[in-house]
């Protein structure tokens, strides 16, 4: 089955490949490295968002208020930046991790210590961190006018051709690979979702990975509110509606279960990026960009049911053996 | 060889056991219903415009449509399943009716194009979760992703605006005094709901699905066939919610309740309903409504922006969610 | 008898050394039900105690204990003679404790090296995973485990005798110095028995202490060294196997003789009910044919994985069969659900009750009712004085014992909790009964009371299918017997042909 787990990454990009293959026909220059490039950097944030997600539901778990905890993250810091434009930006890229982190905190610290379900608990924390971020901005906005020139130009400084931001998403991703597959709290993540009654005999202690999960989670979105910030260079409450959603599809095109403890980093970028190469492409293709919420949906269902199809079931296939042995004989007859 | 041992005299088992007055008295309902009153008397004393009968009408119409929609949301929840592309629904009906408007189609039409919307929705859910066995929370984020989609290729960043004069009657008649048309549908409905699911075989149905699918299945009960009704159920308070509301603001965007069907699993969950299945009441739900509607309305009687009062909401969610464990957690510490 | 007279394989005989694991005075208490009562047992190094009792008598609450997922309500456990508590399951582990269950308690989406190494995983340099040092581990364990399973696949595609052995090397891996093993051998075919042993032996010459649970006495008697009888509870009797006849820690086992607990009733047997051709799966069994008599009690005995609960849950309608036919009374019927056997009169008490065949947390009388609710109801309206008196019908047919009828089914004991589903299956007036090990996880006084009342239902004209892995009960109970191996049909045994030695053969296909 390791097989199968790798041809559903090989699968989407392949689809990824034709889709730039076609897109590229209508519009010569969207396989070029500049526009690639681009596309890359436009999804990065996504990329990191849908990171955080799923190390959270490969713990069974489910976060719904990552973006109302980049809203409320990334209102801070730009009126940290506005109010206190000697602030190096280092220290406000701690920060903006630092406070995610800490609201990722309270939702593990729900989730572990009450034991309340998941999604419940970040139903609650979705409108009460973006509800914070309109009392802490009194509703009002942070332009870019107000924002320091350093904070609005590195994450656009371009690096051998590709911005910052893309390369931001880069090093997350190769952090969050290596956190996963080579940390006992990845393992643990998958292990905490793929069983639980076993995660426990183990003596992996469940509630503390959901916990860290959550951590994690809140501090990628604490970094993601940085770069969103910086990168459309204005903070308002409304920012990021709806991303949770966002973060949650592309987890699940990646082939991420929702039933945890089955996914990948590779498949979660590559769910990303699909989504955002739709984004991307439906101006060249003459799409209404009023297309793109109709377009991710469809994707998303057709995804859903690939993923089930997979997981289907299977009795414990008793006549396997049998079956096979009887191949065998039948070839050697 | 022996036998089996000789029968005692028979032994009377009790149908019940205790008063019914404890059963009550430690319910999540009550919980709820004593916060209600709670809530009632600091806003009476908060706002002097509060205690006026029709200014509570008009709190009513913060809670009323997506009330419709919780009932049967209650109910899906209830046997392990979660509907998030309600609001969607909403925004597809309302386009429907919009574009029908336009047409010139009476309101009769509309009526019977918003319902029969939701409940085309409602039908694509129950095929992709019952048929196609998918895990309904990330079809519904699909689904909702979908409807919401297409009312954004058909409208764009336009709006409808031109309907009917019968048609406002839905969303801001009143059928007597200060009590709205919504308002009366709003009883009627939970009445309805209240008989379906803790009256009927359909309900108890419902609960043992949501108890134990396996058992339910194993005991002969049509599992996919219950919750393919139940999603219909979903869609159809959808579209009827879509008129109620498409009718109030007498306009279609697509941005159409945004976000409401965050708003309505928190009723849901407010009310009482596990969100792992097989426990709840319509009465949790209708107080959790009224506790939402109150907190709102009070909070805007006090000037609070509206984004500021869903502080106050999920806030309220978890406090009530976590208050019997603590109070659980309390109790096993101090008996050891 | 099921005595094996094999020469057991002795170690140079050790001094009688101190116990690297003792428990005193342990007593669990669960709600309603004291699973434990001042259990005193001590496990010495490089020695395998058996520890033998029916299902109910402990067995799993035990174990549970000494892995550190319960804590005990009274009693200590002493590790090396010092009293230790095991906070959590790691604290168990930490000090040497681990179990092979089962169920393998393993993850089917990690791979074999992965499972092994779970939770202690070689680490490098820098703290994180080493997965070449822990391929490599893994693959030496296997070896000397005389397997050549791959360590990169993942678990999901191990049969469940590999399962077994991914176990074993998880509890080697560990260096444990205390091996639980809980009825290991279910699911093996005898050489993998032979091979398990080779392995526990080896265990013991490097001094690990070995709990063998089992009843099975056979197997007791070939690799244990000393044997503790628990019952309803209590550990009824301790000491070595060698000095003690296998009649003595039966009659410990069960508190009298065996006789008495299969209580069946001669039956007229009438004519043909039930004729089944030729059913076949697509994956889990094929061209099972039977035919089952009204008044009969037809057995079906297989081991663990041999496809006797999949045929069972075909027959209910759970799952489609590919093929083959079934004739009800003389007439074709095709299920292709629940609701349609139902109607056929074909009826399934599952295998796992909690899981399969109960609503735990709704009342008793709920979930009696509730295949029955089109009867029980008017016009689709619930008629909650209806649904007591069918309730309160069978209760009383049953002799359940419970506080009352709405308290939630799952407050009562594991043989009262199968009289509400014999109960709500017998509201529907069935024609034929499927029982699918009925007395799993019953004390020894209800197991009777349970074999009573189906030899009472085939007397008043039922037919029964009764799967279990219980030799003394097939045997018991049985008219006749249908052995399946590994989806196959092994034989069709008649009463008088019924002996332990030609079930088991068929079972495992072993001369």
């Amino acid at each position: 089955m390791a097989r199968l787990i790798r041809k559903r990454e090989t699968l989407l990009l392949l689809i990824i490949v034709v889709m730039i293959a076609i897109f590229s026909t209508r519009s010569p220059d969207f396989a070029s490295p500049a526009n690639l490039a681009g596309i890359f950097n436009d999804t990065s944030i996504l990329i990191i968002l849908a990171l955080a997600q799923m190390t959270v539901i490969l713990t069974k778990s489910i976060d719904l208020s990552v973006a109302a905890n980049l809203a409320f993250t990334g209102m801070a810091i730009a009126m940290m930046n506005a109010a206190y434009p000697d602030l190096p930006l280092v220290v406000l890229i701690l920060a903006a991790i630092v406070i995610g982190a800490c609201l990722g905190a309270i939702n593990g610290f729900l989730v572990w210590a009450l034991e309340i379900p998941p999604i419940v608990v970040t139903l609650g924390t979705l409108t009460i961190y973006r509800g914070m971020a309109f009392v802490l901005s009194g509703g009002a906005w942070v332009n870019a006018h107000q924002m320091t020139p350093i904070f609005l130009s590195v994450p656009r400084t371009p690096i051998l051709g590709l911005p910052v931001l893309g390369w931001v998403g880069i090093i997350v991703v190769l952090m969050m690979y290596v956190v996963l597959k080579y940390t006992q709290f990845g393992r643990s993540a998958y292990a905490t979702g793929g069983n639980p009654t076993a995660a426990v005999y183990a003596g992996i202690d469940t509630g503390w990975t959901k916990f860290l999960a959550f951590v994690l989670s809140g501090a990628l979105a604490g970094l993601s509110s940085y770069l969103w910030v910086s990168r459309y260079a204005v903070a308002y409450v409304d920012i990021a509606n709806g991303f949770e959603l966002n973060s949650v599809a592309a987890c699940v095109i990646g082939g991420i279960s929702i039933a945890g403890g089955v996914g990948s980093v590779a498949g979660t970028v590559l769910g990303a990026l699909f989504l955002g190469i739709i984004v991307n492409a439906l101006p060249v293709i003459d799409i209404s960009p009023f297309a793109q919420m109709a377009i991710s949906g469809t994707v998303i269902i057709l995804a859903v049911a690939f993923n089930a199809r997979r997981e289907r079931n299977r009795g414990r296939i008793i006549l396997r053996d049998r079956a096979a042995a009887d191949t065998r004989t039948e070839a050697a007859a | 060889m022996s036998t089996v041992s000789p029968q005692p005299e028979k032994r009377i088992i009790p149908d019940r056991l205790g008063t019914p007055f404890r059963r009550i008295a430690a319910s999540w309902e009550v919980l709820l219903f004593a916060v209600a009153v709670l809530i009632f008397i600091f806003n009476s004393l908060a706002s002097p415009y509060f205690l006026d009968a029709w200014n509570l009408s008009d709190a009513t119409f913060n809670f009323t449509e997506k009330a419709m929609i919780a009932f049967a949301m209650a109910l899906l929840v209830i046997s392990g399943e979660i509907d998030l592309s309600v609001a969607a629904i909403i925004a597809l009906a309302s386009t429907a009716m919009g574009a029908a408007a336009q047409l010139g189609i009476g309101t009769p039409g509309l009526v019977l194009i918003g319902i029969g919307t939701g409940l085309l929705c409602g039908i694509f859910n129950g095929v992709l979760v019952s048929v196609l066995k998918l895990p309904s929370i990330v079809v519904t984020i699909g689904t909702m992703s979908l409807f919401r989609g297409i009312s954004y290729i058909v409208l764009g960043d336009q709006a409808y605006g031109k309907y009917p004069a019968d048609f406002a009657y839905f969303g801001q008649g009143y059928v007597v005094w200060v009590f709205s048309f919504e308002f009366v549908l709003f009883i009627v409905l939970a009445i309805l709901f209240a008989i379906l699911l803790h009256a009927t075989n359909f309900g108890r149905q419902v609960y043992a699905i949501g108890n134990n699918d396996f058992a339910a299945r194993f005991s002969g009960i049509p599992v996919e066939r219950v919750k393919f009704i139940l999603f219909l159920l979903t869609g159809v308070m959808s579209g009827v919610a879509a008129v109620c509301l498409t009718s109030r603001l007498g306009s279609t965007r697509p941005s159409i309740a945004q976000g409401w069907e965050l708003e309505v699993v928190t009723m849901v969950v407010l009310g009482g309903i596990s969100i792992l299945g097989g426990s709840g009441t319509i009465g949790g739900v209708v107080i959790a409504a009224f506790v939402m509607g109150l907190v709102t309305f009070g909070l805007g009687l006090l000037n609070v922006p509206g984004i500021v009062m869903s502080i106050f909401i999920g806030l309220l969610l978890i406090i009530t969610i976590a208050i019997p464990i603590i109070a659980r957690r309390i109790k096993a510490m101090s008996s050891r | 008898m099921m005595h094996a007279a094999t020469q057991k394989h002795d170690a140079s005989p050790m001094p009688e050394a101190k116990p690297v694991l003792e428990m005193r005075g342990i007593s669990q208490i669960f709600p309603g039900v004291k699973a434990l009562d001042n259990v005193s047992i001590a496990l010495h190094p490089g020695k395998v105690t058996a520890l033998i009792g029916e299902n109910g008598a402990g067995k799993s609450t035990l174990v549970k204990i000494l892995t550190g997922i319960y804590r005990p309500n009274e009693g200590e456990i002493l590790v090396d003679g010092q009293p230790v508590t095991f906070a959590s399951a790691q604290a168990a582990i930490d000090a040497g404790v681990t179990a092979i269950h089962q169920e393998t308690v393993l993850f089917d989406e990690l791979t074999v090296a992965e499972n092994i190494f779970l939770g202690h995983a070689p680490r490098t340099r820098l703290r994180t995973i080493d997965w070449k040092v822990m391929n490599s581990r893994a693959k030496a364990l296997l070896t000397a485990l005389e397997s050549n399973i791959d360590p990169t696949i993942r678990l999901k595609d191990l049969s469940i005798a590999q399962r077994h052995l991914v176990a074993i090397a998880r509890a080697l891996s560990i260096e444990a110095r205390i091996v639980i093993m809980d009825e290991p051998t279910a699911a093996l075919s005898r050489k993998e028995i032979d091979d398990l042993f080779r392995i526990i032996r080896g265990l013991k010459e490097q001094g690990k202490a070995i709990l063998f649970i089992s009843h099975k006495f056979d197997e007791v008697y070939e690799i244990a060294d000393d044997f503790v009888v628990f019952r309803d509870g209590r550990a009824i009797g301790q000491g070595g196997l060698k000095e003690t006849p296998q009649d003595e820690i039966v009659r410990m086992m069960v508190g009298r003789d065996v006789e008495n607990a299969f209580p069946k009733v001669d039956v007229a047997i009438g004519g043909p009910v039930l004729e089944i051709s030729h059913y076949s799966h697509r994956t889990e069994f094929r061209d099972i044919s039977f035919t089952l008599r009204q008044g009969e009690i037809l057995g079906v005995y297989g081991l663990i994985g041999a496809g006797r609960s999949e045929l069972a849950q075909s027959l209910f309608g759970i799952t489609r069969p590919l093929s083959g036919k079934m004739m009800l009374e003389g007439r074709e019927v095709i299920i292709h659900s629940p609701e349609d056997a139902i109607r056929a009169g074909i009826v399934y008490v599952p295998e796992e009750r909690g899981r399969h065949g109960l609503a735990l947390p709704m009342p008793i009388y709920q979930n009696m009712t509730l295949p029955s609710l089109a009867r029980t109801s008017r016009r689709g309206f619930l008629k909650a004085a209806n649904e007591f008196a069918l309730a309160r019908k069978y209760a009383e047919r049953l002799d359940l014992r419970a506080a009352a009828l709405s308290v939630p089914v799952g407050t009562l004991s594991g043989g009262n909790q199968q009289k509400v589903v014999i109960g709500k299956w017998l509201a529907t007036a069935p024609k034929v009964i499927i029982l699918d090990e009925p007395t799993k996880g019953i004390d020894i006084g209800s197991k009777a009371a349970v074999h009573g009342f189906i030899s009472e239902l085939a007397a008043e004209g039922l037919s029964i299918i009764m799967i279990s892995s219980e030799l003394p009960e097939i045997i018991g109970m049985s008219d006749r017997v249908l052995v399946m191996k590994e989806g196959l049909s092994a034989g069709l045994f008649e009463r008088a042909a019924l002996t332990p030695e030609a079930l088991v053969r068929s079972a495992t296909g072993n001369a």
